[in-house]
């Protein structure tokens, strides 16, 4: 069962800030899912081993070779303010950690 | 009370390659912020990366050179965290499965040789850069972004601020010898973050760690290492309590800075990277790579020292470099003195590229012409003083010394039947200093010398200019 607590944690790392009924309500709709998620374990997985993919490819590389850069001017077309070439973003607070 | 000290050290080393880690964009250096990305670098919607294999070699390299062991089945991870230089809100790493671990290197500190050892190395993407002005606003060029890093990972085996230091310095050189990175601190290609940690001796477990961020030299980590010892000290001794904390070097004050204190592990939630299938490195590609790495710098000192007959200080100044080392090598493979070649490589050579702030490969010497000058001036052809000519000449253009003191007429004199009437003539003239040497004053000899080497124009060899004169003069 999650807690509200974690939710409220991850919602922080997240960035994302909620009013306490939703914390309610998103707890709640998240215990559901993991409910869902927890049926899972009644399969038995004992033998089987532990994988971090479905698709079934390995080493698929590409050689070290560079192609141009994309024009930036297209690139900043996204970037709500700019200076130059620059993106503009709110101030750092901890200006130290880089 | 007395304390012990343990130190880590996390080594992020650009790895050198054309394009970044998992996009196609070019690794530059130093370009118009943000010219030199692409939509994968900024994390637009819908890009799937792509693993560099130029890059996952040149880790291999590194974790072979390092004595580590190559991880067979290995996968990428994602590490999450918010900050502007970082578009996709997560990093591209690794970390259940690093690239290599349990490694080592081998460090000497007042002649006593340590194993340290590394925990492990892994691959991952570099991220952009920031610019804080005043303005209120940041800015960020993503021109670093995906740029190939090995991080390198120490285990808690460093005990002192100068083991620290050693420990760096060897790395560099080795990771330098391997050609898979410039591993530059002045340039950003190699970052070090340390952390420090003292307990009463005898104590099992560690005390808690300081860290120390953004260093950018070996002496900065060793005088921020050798500060923060004695600040926990104090701390402690006066019955306080270090706290997990961030902190930050000031060269100019001379201590270190409060950053920010650390509550709770990070929160990183790691989890396989999806969009990236797995690496499995064959016993082959190990192979490969490892038939394929330079002798390391510390198998070169010993063949210089005991084949060579190379003072341990020079042959470890010869090895700060692959380049140097390299160069020193092929002169004496062009049949140079070793000892000839390594004092002007340590003494001209090094002294004209640091005076012009040049490296090796920007200079027109070659090991040829500097082996043919030492051989010229071993043969008596031309005398050390006029080696320096040609050494100015040689390494400035791509003249063949042989051919150059010819062509200049700097050949030294030294056929006696030459010499002998110029002498003569010079002690007809100068009866004076005859006297003065008769009468005990070997001053007289310099300045007879010095009269004959402006008869010659300089070119007198000036051992049998002596031997004929001592001769000559015992006659009158």
């Amino acid at each position: 069962m999650i807690s509200k607590d974690s939710v409220a944690h991850v919602a922080s790392l997240a960035k994302l800030q909620f009013s306490e009924a939703d914390l309610e309500k998103y707890t709640d709709q998240l215990a559901e899912i993991l409910d869902m998620v927890e049926q899972l374990e009644q399969v038995s997985t004992k033998d089987v081993p532990v994988t971090t993919q479905s698709i079934h490819l390995e080493n698929v590389m590409r050689p070290d070779v560079a192609k141009p850069a994309e024009p930036v001017t297209e690139l900043l077309k996204n970037v709500p303010t700019k200076k130059g070439t620059l993106i503009q973003v709110p101030a750092i607070i901890d200006k130290e950690d880089d | 009370m007395n304390f012990e000290t343990t130190i880590g050290l996390e080594v992020h080393v650009e790895l050198k390659t054309k394009s970044k880690m998992f996009s196609p964009a070019p690794v530059t250096y130093g370009q118009e912020p943000n010219t030199e990305t692409n939509v994968i670098d900024w994390g637009f919607p819908g890009v799937l990366p792509s693993i560099n294999r130029g890059a996952y070699q040149l880790g291999i390299m590194v974790a072979l050179a390092l004595h580590a062991d190559v991880t067979r089945e290995t996968h990428f991870d994602r590490k999450n965290y918010f900050y502007p230089d970082n578009p996709k809100a997560y990093q591209i790493t690794q970390s259940e499965k690093p690239l290599g671990t349990n490694g080592w290197v081998e460090i000497e500190v007042n002649g006593k040789k340590k194993k340290i050892g590394i925990a492990e190395l892994h691959v991952e993407e570099d991220a952009g850069k920031n610019q804080h002005e005043d303005d209120g606003y940041s800015y960020v060029d993503l021109n670093r972004q995906g740029t190939p890093l090995v991080e390198i990972v120490s285990k808690p085996d460093i005990t002192s601020p100068e083991e620290a230091y050693a420990y760096l310095e060897t790395l560099r050189q080795i990771v330098q010898f391997t050609g898979a990175s410039d591993v530059k601190m002045e340039e950003g290609s190699m970052r070090v973050d340390t952390n420090l940690s003292i307990r009463p001796i005898g104590q099992k477990h560690l005390g808690t760690k300081t860290e120390i961020k953004n260093l950018n030299s070996f002496v900065h980590v060793r005088d921020g290492l050798a500060f923060e010892e004695k600040r926990q000290q104090s701390v402690l001794l006066s019955g306080g309590e270090v706290r997990q904390e961030t902190r930050r070097w000031d060269p100019d004050a001379k201590e270190t800075i409060l950053m920010r204190v650390k509550e709770g592990a990070d929160d990183y939630r790691y989890f396989p990277e999806p969009d990236l299938p797995p690496v499995t490195v064959s016993q082959q590609w190990i192979d490969e790579v490892q038939a394929s790495l330079p002798q390391p710098p510390a198998e070169r000192r010993e063949h210089y020292i005991k084949d060579w007959g190379i003072p341990a200080y020079d042959a470890g100044v010869l090895t700060q470099t692959k380049e140097m080392s390299d160069f020193f090598e092929a002169t004496v493979a062009q049949g140079a003195d070793a000892k000839q070649a390594s004092n002007w490589l340590m003494g001209e050579v090094s002294g004209y590229l640091n005076a012009k702030h040049m490296e090796l490969g920007q200079v027109a010497l070659t090991p040829e012409h500097l082996a043919g000058m030492i051989k010229l001036i071993g043969d008596g052809t031309i005398s050390s003083k006029m080696a320096k000519k040609v050494f100015k000449e040689i390494i400035q253009h791509d003249t063949d010394p042989d051919h150059w003191v010819r062509e200049k007429g700097l050949i030294q004199l030294s056929d006696p039947a030459k010499l002998t009437p110029i002498i003569s003539a010079v002690l007809d003239n100068n009866q004076q200093s005859i006297d003065d040497f008769k009468a005990g004053k070997d001053r007289a000899i310099g300045f007879l010398v010095g009269q004959i080497m402006k008869q010659t124009h300089g070119q007198a060899n000036p051992k049998v200019v002596n031997q004929i004169l001592m001769t000559e003069i015992k006659k009158r």
